[in-house]
């Protein structure tokens, strides 16, 4: 499979969504909805449920399996009163000792009037902000398309991986073939040269780990968690913030010359 | 047949004259990033640091070592970003800012290692920090890698704004993308220079996606003063003496007569 069929993988609309995540991995989830300023998000979902027991917060972009949900969930295109939302929930967990788990998959942030106005840099710069002094393990799974800020908003994550055939990009490869080849048509061979693809990502160290999409998927995902916080849950919360830290300050220390 | 050469002629130096003074109008929003330094500093004096700081090319992105070559042959600037410390009046800082002449001061590696560096010697050293944004986004050339700069200026920013740290963020024509929507919306003051296009997504794309005209002045200095996103509105000719105001404000060691 090339890029460009992982890229359209990746949007398929059949694809699980986090709802579906929700119900396989966690048990007593409660949904939580609105940012507390001004307006609840539906493109941004958020709650708490219990995963092995444990309460974990769990936050994700919602996209739908149809015209009419999609149109309701802003087809996974979250706005500030959505990162809003999900700084409000992070910081609760935080205060709660409450692991953080996202699930990754939108078109990117929605870029509407209102959106803008609202402030949408602030919120994307605020969710990240968040995330990076977190005193609390978060673990994210980009299980379709991460793209751009929207993305990165909630997956400044310790843990970061991606499901075998989903995408993340800094922007959509449709916008890259436009800008750069004035062609929107070319955007099979931006996919080539923006390397998108899980198996790419993982190699440039820029993911901690590919998940491969098969019966056994979910069992999987439930497996990298749990280890994952055994390992975190452990560490005191200096040590988390100073190995998260670590990790963005040197993702890219290869590249210097 | 005369009068017709010389009206032509006419029209063109018009012509001609219009498109210059369009251009230097232009132009005047956006400055080079060492003139911006020097006209804030003290005899307009700074030490440049991290001078040399280059990359490699991280996803093998076709002429891009080329371009790079070129624009530092022509502009003697090695990336997008000029670090410095300086003195403005009498007080020292660390400052940086963006230069647009370098591929749209768009924020790959090298942007984001040089922020991050500036803001932990600014929290090293403890000394103010003041950045002047001016950057059509994250860097496609190198792909993912410069989405990930997100994270790492915003974790070295908010750390040192953590530790007491002074952040003065100067939003500048045109500041938009990851960089708006990471450390940029992060300052404890946020200044934006008149008139200047601050947003995550760009007017284009906003009016492809709701298919309207967009409002009068939207997403200009003004309209995100007025819908709270801004503290100030400085021109350049007064940004001295209100940098140097500020300073002076969060002076810790000033006491009460």
């Amino acid at each position: 499979m090339n890029s460009y069929d992982k890229l359209l993988s990746a949007r398929d609309i059949n694809r699980p969504n986090i709802d579906y995540y929700i119900h396989e991995l966690f048990e007593d989830f409660i949904e939580f909805h609105g940012d507390r300023l001004y307006k609840d998000d539906k493109a941004l979902v958020g709650g708490v449920g219990l995963f092995h027991g444990l309460p974990v917060t769990v936050i994700g972009h919602r996209k739908g399996h149809n015209i009419n949900e999609n149109v309701s969930c802003n087809f996974g295109m979250a706005s500030p009163e959505g990162y809003r939302k999900a700084v409000r929930l992070m910081r609760e967990a935080e205060k709660f000792k409450r692991p953080v788990i996202t699930f990754v998959d939108t078109p990117g942030a929605y870029p509407g009037i209102e959106a803008e106005s609202n402030g949408q840099s602030n919120a994307i710069a605020e969710s990240i902000a968040c995330m990076c002094d977190l005193k609390t393990p978060i673990i994210s799974i980009i299980t379709g398309e991460g793209s751009s800020g929207g993305a990165i908003a909630i997956a400044t994550a310790d843990k970061v991986y991606m499901l075998e055939m989903s995408v993340y990009s800094i922007l959509s490869p449709e916008g890259f073939a436009s800008i750069m080849y004035k062609d929107v048509s070319l955007a099979p061979k931006a996919c080539d040269i923006m390397k998108i693809t899980a198996d790419e990502l993982y190699e440039l160290g820029l993911v901690d780990g590919v998940i491969k999409e098969d019966e056994n998927m979910v069992k999987r995902i439930d497996n990298i968690i749990l280890c994952d916080l055994k390992i975190l849950l452990k560490k005191n919360e200096e040590t988390l913030i100073k190995e998260r830290f670590e990790k963005y300050r040197y993702i890219d220390a290869e590249v210097f010359c | 047949m005369l009068i017709d050469i010389f009206e032509r002629k006419k029209r063109r130096w018009k012509n001609l004259r219009d498109v210059r003074k369009k251009n230097s109008e232009k132009n005047k929003l956006m400055i080079s990033a060492r003139m911006r330094i020097s006209m804030v500093c003290d005899n307009g004096e700074f030490k440049e640091i991290d001078v040399n700081l280059k990359s490699n090319n991280p996803i093998n992105f076709p002429d891009y070592d080329e371009k790079r070559k070129e624009l530092k042959d022509k502009y003697f600037l090695k990336d997008a970003f000029v670090s410095a410390v300086g003195k403005i009046d009498g007080r020292k800082v660390v400052i940086g800012s963006f230069d647009t002449r370098f591929l749209m001061g768009s924020m790959g590696t090298v942007v984001g290692e040089k922020i991050a560096r500036l803001a932990i010697m600014a929290q090293k050293e403890k000394l103010p920090l003041i950045i002047f944004s001016a950057s059509g986004g994250a860097r496609m050339q190198e792909g993912l890698f410069s989405l990930m700069q997100m994270a790492k200026t915003t974790a070295a920013i908010n750390g040192f704004k953590k530790k007491g740290g002074l952040f003065i963020s100067v939003l500048t024509h045109p500041t938009t993308g990851g960089v708006s929507a990471s450390f940029a919306s992060l300052g404890d003051i946020i200044i934006a220079e008149p008139n200047a296009l601050i947003c995550f997504a760009g007017p284009r794309v906003i009016k492809q996606t709701i298919g309207q005209d967009l409002p009068k002045g939207f997403q200009r200095s003004e309209f995100l003063l007025e819908h709270g996103m801004i503290d100030l509105i400085v021109k350049r000719e007064d940004m001295k003496d209100t940098l140097s105001n500020i300073l002076k404000l969060h002076d810790v060691k000033r006491k009460m007569a």
